[in-house]
């Protein structure tokens, strides 16, 4: 009887199993809720241009995503060459690629850069897409015009010396005028059969559900032809069916698995993928006047208090403790001298010192949400801080407001009443380049409402090192100016420096040849799947 | 009966007029902001409130509803600021998702829900009544997404037998009616069926034993009429009811279970409104909400003119 039902459930089993899919096929559930804009420049953050920005779509300026184990750096995309005109630094020569095809067969020019510029910045072209501009423009504030100077040559003048224009254009995805004009100067067609130079070519698309693509064969960077035969991409924004679907076999890859659900992923034989990447989750401290956070004496009796190591075991491993604002052996990360490590008397001294006590104790209010993107476990890692600090005696209450109301919020900056007058935030950055690591948050005139420097933090002294950012155009030379710019931030301890996320991704024994760079975004061409 | 019909359409109006204030007003005081979904977070304020103006989002609410009832009388529920979609193209195909699902789901529970809570009821107060009883009170206690989430752990991750998300494998653009793809509908449509379920049978059963006490069936056993014959009666004077509760308990299923949708990733019409509010998509939640409601009143429409065609004392009540 026992073998008859044994029999009978594994031919039912057999029945019901799914049919096999082709070799080389890669199936991925990202945490996006639908598919990212297909056009150029896609939505959806950092996940988007990860799957569609850089996939379907090259970029003028590539990162280097070709190593796991160095800090990733500016590389040539589009642009074979650039240089910024020595008489007038506003003035940029970018030298494109020769030979490059669009998917459609049509050739890249400076023309056509022009025409994606267009695309982006000026209202009145007829191929100005709102959508693509929203998501775009922001991305280049650097930009006042540009020309094509011939078919392969282009020239861009910044509205002032500005040496992270190449920083800029690394986000800026080009789509190809000619499919454009083929399908009736219709961005919503266009959604359909986009064409960009990428690698990958999108093939079919279903929103909300699934996007298919296949290699593009004729890629100019034969290194970075993919090896897979397709890859598919289906929206699993939900933690805990992303994980059922990698165990169940319908998917060979889920980003951001939950850091509870690892365990029983490695029992069942998945790999789990994780590195550094230029992510931080902090609170951000306002400067507006009356924070306590203005002595610096509480800032580093804060960043002194935190129990990294703790919170790394709350999180199974799933973080790199901060050392910094930048993760540690970031090429920016410079040789700041205060050392986050924990030392509660140390911190209780600073505290004494800053007048702090019995007879005053510290009292203040922050902002924290309980979910977000990027914002990993809020909660309880909040909670967890928030019982550290008591036992330096700094007593913190929490606002818990809706994630998106506190972006909301952080626009705003700290001394508008929707701020609730707390004096920080829980936040977590993407911090890829100068603007986004340093500049959004610290810079003098990119107070709200004109930027998002939250805490309104002004100095001179910043501002100063900022501007030399802006004007030293020898790459290594402005990467000494970032590690000065770290190595102030970590010295004044600027913001309560807590965690970097390690993007963690879980994947199946048969995904092989995948790198993960310590970037964003990532190479998906040398992944092949074993049969 | 047309003047009867005739009065239940004029009542439809109202409704709907009074859905579509409750529903613009709603998701305009719940808090965040549409832009969100629209913008990078690095916009500044200025450039978020240049688009709240190219949206339209800067007008007063009155003014902004008028402008919004005006293009839905047209049949324009708008655009979804966070796809770009037409929110009538957004709704659409997740409604057929839904219908596919919610259809499946009350045939299921209407079938089980009714014969659990006849059993019950004919046989009230012995073992059998206890054990349909039992199931039929799981079945509107049991938290769906949970059971949802155990039947994925079982079928799905365990014994890999059926997929544990999506609506096929190509998603629902290239649904057809192969194992392939109704295999996707089966774990979402027995969760689904686990709420008529429950209530169906707890209504049948009430209602059973009801009919069972009344003077009539004596009166038709005293004829000597055999139970075959009763029990025809008893499912007679039953059908109304438990269709009126089966029809309400289609129109909630077709707005989508969200939490259910959500654990099997199925792209219906909850799992739609899911996203549409964690991003604020404000064209999109107010059209898919009215419509929805719209579908729930025709629904209940089309219930009571079954019902009073089964049982005319309805028309007179």
């Amino acid at each position: 009887m026992k073998k008859t039902s044994l029999a009978l459930s594994i031919a039912f089993g057999a029945a019901l199993s799914a049919p096999a899919l082709a070799q080389g096929t890669l199936r991925i559930g990202m945490t996006a809720s639908d598919i990212p804009l297909t056009t150029g420049q896609p939505d959806q953050g950092g996940e988007g241009q990860r799957f569609m920005g850089l996939t379907v779509y090259d970029a003028l300026v590539h990162w280097d995503l070709s190593a796991s184990d160095k800090p990733s750096v500016l590389e040539p995309g589009l642009a074979a060459s650039w240089s910024a005109d020595p008489a007038d630094r506003t003035k940029w020569t970018f030298k494109l690629r020769e030979g490059v095809k669009f998917h459609d067969g049509s050739s890249l020019t400076a023309e056509a850069i022009v025409w994606n510029f267009d695309k982006l910045l000026k209202q009145d072209a007829p191929q100005f897409d709102q959508r693509q501009a929203s998501q775009g423009r922001s991305r280049i504030p650097a930009i006042a015009t540009y020309r094509a100077i011939d078919a392969l040559t282009l020239e861009i003048v910044t509205k002032t010396p500005d040496a992270t224009l190449p920083y800029q254009l690394a986000w800026i995805a080009i789509s190809s005028p000619a499919q454009w004009e083929k399908l009736g100067k219709s961005w919503q067609e266009f959604a359909k059969t986009p064409s960009g130079t990428g690698p990958w070519k999108l093939t079919a698309f279903t929103p909300r559900e699934r996007a298919e693509m296949v290699p593009n064969k004729d890629y100019w960077d034969k290194a970075r032809v993919p090896k897979l035969d397709k890859m598919i991409l289906i929206p699993m924004p939900e933690t805990n069916a992303r994980v059922a679907a990698l165990r169940s076999g319908q998917v060979d890859w889920i980003e951001a698995p939950a850091p509870d659900a690892v365990p029983s992923l490695k029992a069942a034989g998945m790999q789990i993928v994780a590195n550094a990447y230029p992510h931080n989750w902090t609170w951000h401290l306002s400067s507006v006047e009356g924070s306590p956070w203005n002595d610096v004496r509480v800032r580093k009796a804060a960043n002194l208090a935190v129990d990294r190591e703790g919170l790394k075991e709350l999180l199974g491993g799933l973080m790199i403790p901060a050392e910094g604002f930048m993760p540690p052996g970031h090429q920016w990360f410079g040789k700041p001298s205060f050392k986050l490590k924990r030392d509660l008397a140390e911190a209780k001294k600073l505290l004494g010192e800053a007048g702090y006590g019995p007879a005053k104790p510290f009292v203040t209010k922050i902002l924290i949400s309980p979910s977000g993107s990027g914002q990993m476990q809020p909660l309880p890692m909040n909670e967890f801080i928030q019982q550290n600090l008591a036992e330096a005696g700094m007593k913190i209450d929490f606002e818990v407001v809706e994630w998106n109301t506190l972006i909301n919020i952080w626009r705003a900056g700290a001394k508008h009443e929707s701020s609730r007058g707390a004096t920080g935030m829980n936040y977590s950055y993407f911090i890829q380049d100068p603007f986004t690591g340093f500049m959004r948050h610290l810079q003098c005139d990119l107070q709200p409402p004109a930027g998002t420097n939250w805490g309104h933090y002004c100095t001179p002294e910043m501002d100063k090192l900022f501007a030399a950012v802006r004007n030293t155009f020898d790459p290594v030379a402005q990467a000494k100016v970032l590690e000065a710019v770290h190595e102030k931030f970590v010295d004044d301890a600027l913001f309560l420096m807590v965690t970097h996320d390690v993007n963690a991704r879980a994947m199946s024994p048969k995904v092989k040849g995948f790198v993960q760079a310590q970037n964003w975004f990532q190479n998906f061409s040398s992944i092949s799947m074993a049969p | 009966m047309l003047k009867y019909l005739a009065e239940r359409i004029l009542y439809t109006l109202p409704v709907a007029f009074g859905v579509s204030i409750v529903c613009f007003m709603l998701v305009h005081i719940a808090p965040g902001d549409p832009l969100t979904s629209v913008l990078p977070p690095d916009a500044s304020a200025q450039l978020q409130a240049e688009m709240r103006a190219i949206y339209g989002f800067d007008r007063p609410l009155p003014v902004q509803y008028g402008l919004w009832v005006l293009k839905v009388i047209q049949g324009d529920f708008g655009t979804s600021i966070a796809t770009g979609r037409p929110v009538a193209m957004e709704l659409s195909r997740a409604l057929g998702n839904t219908l596919m699902l919610a259809v499946l789901a009350t045939m299921i529970g209407f079938l089980f829900g009714g014969l659990f809570g006849f059993v019950a009821g004919y046989f009230r107060d012995s073992w059998i009544d206890r054990i349909a009883s039992l199931i039929s009170i799981i079945g509107v206690s049991v938290p769906h997404y949970w059971l949802g989430m155990v039947l994925v752990i079982i079928f799905s991750v365990q014994l890999n037998w059926l997929p544990s998300t999506g609506a096929g494998p190509g998603g629902s653009a290239d649904w057809v009616w192969d194992w392939a793809h109704v295999r996707h509908l089966i774990l979402p449509a027995i969760t689904m069926s686990v709420i008529p379920m429950g209530i169906v049978a707890r209504t049948v059963r009430a209602l059973v034993a009801d009919i069972l006490s009344q003077e009539f069936i004596t009166g038709l056993r005293a004829k000597g009429l055999l139970d075959v014959g009763v029990f025809r009666h008893v499912v007679k004077n039953t059908a109304p009811t438990a269709l009126a509760v089966m029809g309400l308990q289609l129109g909630y299923l077709l707005g989508g279970s969200i939490l259910i949708e959500t654990v099997f990733s199925w792209p219906g019409t909850g799992f739609l409104l899911g996203q549409a509010i964690f991003q604020r998509d404000l064209p999109l939640l107010q059209g898919a909400i009215l419509a929805l409601a719209m579908i729930f009143v025709v629904l209940n429409l089309l219930v009571d003119i079954v019902q009073s065609m089964l049982d005319p004392r309805v028309q007179r009540s």
